[in-house]
């Protein structure tokens, strides 16, 4: 099977599961208790009203006919309105992921810049007091649930020393990027930690592999001390595993974006989403979780393209 | 056959110890958690108040031994259904006849590859926060990976020559299931329910701290920690009791789990190891 | 010139003995056999030769190489000697070498860390050496990833890796052991030739007997970790004193002819 085949069945079955789970995330939210069209108008509801309402917005067509204009607008950008506040859903989703799409992004790198080389070194070390606890440490990681460490983290970053804002974004956003960064340090962080512990675990075991391979001891016969063979050998096969298992945290790494915005107050779309589930704004809450399992779904098909350009033996299954 | 398992052993006692705080709840706290002292609001630990007070005067200490409540029921309740509903999906599964079981498959992935929390936002959005959503939400979602590994380890048990020789001598499913597979998965059950209890908690403290799990007045550790955060600056110390004590709770029950791992079978399949 | 000795060799695991009491000497440029089954302790014996003993081992002994003591030697100091020095070739080839790594790449490693070399330079050198050990279309195979190569492909490799650094001492564990029989004679006279060319010393470990009688001229026995007996080829197949190497010798003769023809006869 080659590169083309390989890259061609991975893409057919994005798209499946793209129209599957939207399909079933349109359903869920249509089959609702309550009428969209009543709770938008309340008591000024009066049957003409409400009859115009629901032309306006599609809602007496039939379920099937709904989804399928629902999702060829979607496909071209275009979420659709709100029921509840006629906002432009597509529009206030893209405002919002200007703040989270770097904070996830720049968690993702840091939490695999502490796992790997953290992993490798409890796997090095691995009989050692510094490998048990850095073992130790990433056991403790799992067990935290994120918002503390962000909650520690602004005890002592913030609140202590001041270094960092503890919360919110700068009005302006991005134009003032000295401090739109500062914002996102902390946050980030505090997804890094939590993401990193889990990565760290796959990292050591992988890492435990390499060493226990044959090729290790190759490298090891030719001069190399068991940290220069890990680093010329082992950290492309240990960056492996973590790299997928990364994919597919993809979808805890943006539940985790939805906590840290709550705990740092950031203006990024899981705080959008908790504030239209308090409202109750249903079709906004379908749009933004659409797009999100989209780009969930997405990002982790070029995970698997990355993963195929690491491992060659990969390409030609 | 049971060794000195280091790991067993601490997560039991951390276990253990939240159980206590549980069962103490329904005989007596140090104070009445939901009393209301206005002139006594943000003091700091002291001899009459071990961690202190919150923002309406009332004993800290006495809030996480109550939270615990919200916190275990809701761990128990959602284990509780993500184990039925899982195993018997994985053991449906695995021996359902092909073309039963690629669907079958598909939709747990694709039940998988939604995240936990999100879930809850959603039944959130519909039905409103409490503590059942959040014990439905983190059910269904828990039973999906349970139902994944509970497959794989079935597909592994029917391999084996007794059941083949079982079904030779014209057993049906039913009973094959009752006199082989289950006993065979017992270990493993035991480990996959102390792995979904730690995640259960972690998930319940988070959809509570974000405002989305047991209402007020019932405290519940996870809605502490979010109110507490803002006096921070007060005494760093506030939000670190309820941070704690779910801290212990959900390294207990991951310690428990794999301890149990390595105690009943250490030939188990480990994910990560 | 003596250019290793052991003396005493002793190998523990816990409290099981595993090697005991083994001593033997290897002269420059010669060529000495290990035969033993496995569980011998031969594959140990010459992994304790080149420092590469699995965790938990406890060794006693001496083994001096070039008139440096091998044993209980910390690893950086080892490292220098390793991939230089001494060469070692293992038994699978499917395994030993790296998946995701190009082979030239993996080749080049001993060239960049005991000569400086640049990555440029050792690639070259990787290639030439691939010639040498007898791969034909060499710079197609320096790009090349080991599970594009053949078995007997990847012992040449294996080789190349060896060789690399022009080591005065060659180790070679049942270097043909995981070759279909076709490959393995090709592969035996690999070894013999760059040996010569090199003038290296050899040290080959197999279950073999055929094999390693018409690879080397000194044979150790080796039984239950304990060295039976050490004798020329020629004197073990006139006429061995242990037993156990008697049941070896009958067993070699049954098997094929052809190589004790040649070994009793003396070679090359």
């Amino acid at each position: 099977m080659t590169t083309a085949w390989y890259v061609l069945r991975r893409f057919a079955l994005l798209i499946v599961s793209l129209i599957v789970s939207s399909a079933l995330v349109f359903l869920l939210l249509r089959l609702l208790p309550g009428d969209l069209a009543q709770a938008k108008l309340g008591i000024y509801g009066t049957p003409e009203a409400l009859a115009q309402l629901r032309t306006e917005y599609g809602l007496d067509k039939s379920l099937p006919e709904q989804y399928v204009s629902w999702l060829s607008k979607a496909v071209r950008g275009d979420l659709g309105l709100s029921v509840l506040t006629g906002a432009d859903i597509t529009s206030e989703l893209l405002g919002k992921a200007t703040v989270t799409l770097p904070l996830i992004g720049i968690a993702s790198v840091l939490a695999v810049l502490i796992a790997v080389p953290l992993g490798m070194l409890a796997a090095l070390r691995f009989r050692k007091w510094d490998g048990v606890a850095t073992s130790a440490v990433s056991q403790l990681g799992i067990a935290v649930p994120t918002f503390w460490i962000g909650v520690i983290l602004i005890t002592i970053f913030a609140v202590q020393s001041q270094i960092f804002p503890s919360g919110g974004f700068p009005y302006d956003g991005w134009s003032n990027f000295g401090e739109a960064m500062k914002s996102l340090v902390l946050p980030a962080c505090t997804l890094a930690l939590a993401q990193g512990a889990v990565l760290m675990r796959f990292a050591r075991s992988a890492t435990i592999d390499v060493i226990q391979q044959d090729y290790f001891r190759t490298a090891r016969a030719t001069g190399l001390s068991r940290a220069g063979a890990l680093r010329v050998h082992g950290v492309r096969n240990a960056l492996v595993p973590v790299v997928s298992v990364l994919g597919m945290q993809i979808s805890t790494l943006i539940v985790g974006a939805i906590i840290v915005e709550s705990v740092f107050a950031l203006p990024g779309v899981g705080q959008m989403l908790l504030q239209d589930v308090n409202i109750r704004d249903y079709t906004k809450v379908q749009g933004t979780v659409a797009a999100t399992t989209a780009l969930v779904f997405v990002v982790s098909f070029l995970i698997d393209l990355v993963l195929g350009l690491l491992n060659p033996r990969m390409r030609q299954r | 056959m049971m060794r000195g398992n280091r790991t067993l052993t601490i997560g039991i006692s951390l276990v253990a110890f939240s159980l206590m705080m549980f069962l103490l709840s329904f005989i007596w706290t140090p104070y009445d958690p939901l009393e209301i002292n206005p002139e006594l609001s943000l003091t700091s630990p002291s001899w009459s108040h071990w961690m202190g007070t919150d923002e309406n005067g009332r004993d800290i200490l006495s809030n996480i031994v109550l939270g615990s409540r919200a916190t275990l029921i809701t761990g128990v309740l959602a284990v509780v259904i993500c184990m039925l509903l899982g195993v018997t999906i994985g053991i449906a599964t695995a021996m359902s006849p092909k073309w039963v079981e690629s669907p079958a498959i598909f939709g747990t992935d694709i039940v998988l590859a939604l995240p936990t929390v999100l879930f809850a936002i959603v039944l959130a959005a519909v039905y409103g926060p409490s503590t059942y959503t959040a014990v439905f939400a983190i059910g269904i979602a828990l039973s999906a990976s349970v139902a994944q590994v509970t497959r794989r380890e079935v597909n592994v048990i029917l391999l084996a020559d007794y059941v083949t020789a079982a079904r030779a001598s014209g057993s049906r499913n039913l009973r094959i299931v009752r006199t082989h597979v289950l006993p065979n998965l017992r270990a493993s059950l035991f480990v996959q329910a102390s792995g979904a209890s730690a995640i259960a908690i972690l998930a319940e403290s988070t959809l509570s701290y974000l405002g989305l799990g047991t209402p007020p007045p019932d405290p519940s550790w996870g809605r502490m920690m979010a109110s507490l955060q803002q006096y921070l600056i007060i005494d760093p110390i506030f939000p670190l009791w309820p941070g704690l004590a779910i801290l212990i709770t959900v390294l207990g029950f991951n310690l428990l789990g794999d301890g149990l791992r390595e105690a009943l079978d250490p030939t188990l399949r480990r994910d990560v190891e | 010139m003596t250019l290793l000795q052991v003396r005493n060799l002793t190998i523990r695991f816990g409290r099981k003995v595993v090697v005991d009491d083994v001593s033997f000497d290897l002269d420059a440029g010669e060529r000495l056999g290990i035969i033993g089954e496995s569980g011998s302790g031969k594959t140990l014996t010459s992994l304790a030769v080149i420092g590469l003993l699995p965790e938990g081992a406890v060794v006693d002994g001496s083994i001096v190489f070039d008139n440096v003591e091998i044993l209980n030697r910390s690893d950086g100091q080892l490292s220098s000697i390793r991939g230089n020095h001494i060469g070692m070739v293992f038994q699978e080839p499917l395994t030993a070498l790296n998946p995701l790594m190009r082979v030239g790449k993996q080749i080049a490693q001993p060239l960049r860390i005991h000569r400086g070399m640049r990555m440029k330079a050792a690639l070259a050198r990787a290639t030439e050496l691939c010639e040498r050990v007898g791969l034909p279309d060499p710079e197609r195979i320096v790009r090349s990833y080991p599970h594009q190569l053949s078995g007997g492909q990847r012992q040449r490799i294996g080789l190349a890796i060896a060789l690399a650094c022009d080591p005065s001492l060659l180790i070679a564990d049942e270097p043909t052991t995981a070759l279909d029989v076709t490959v393995q004679q090709e592969v035996l006279n690999l070894i013999n030739e760059l040996v010569r060319e090199q003038g290296s010393a050899l040290m080959f470990v197999s279950h073999d007997l055929p094999v390693v009688s018409m690879m080397t001229e000194r044979v150790a026995v080796m039984r239950s970790g304990t060295m039976v007996e050490l004798a020329t080829v020629s004197k073990l197949f006139g006429g061995a004193r242990h037993e156990y190497s008697q049941m070896l010798v009958r067993a070699a003769r049954q098997s094929d002819d052809e190589f004790v023809r040649i070994s009793e006869g003396g070679h090359r």
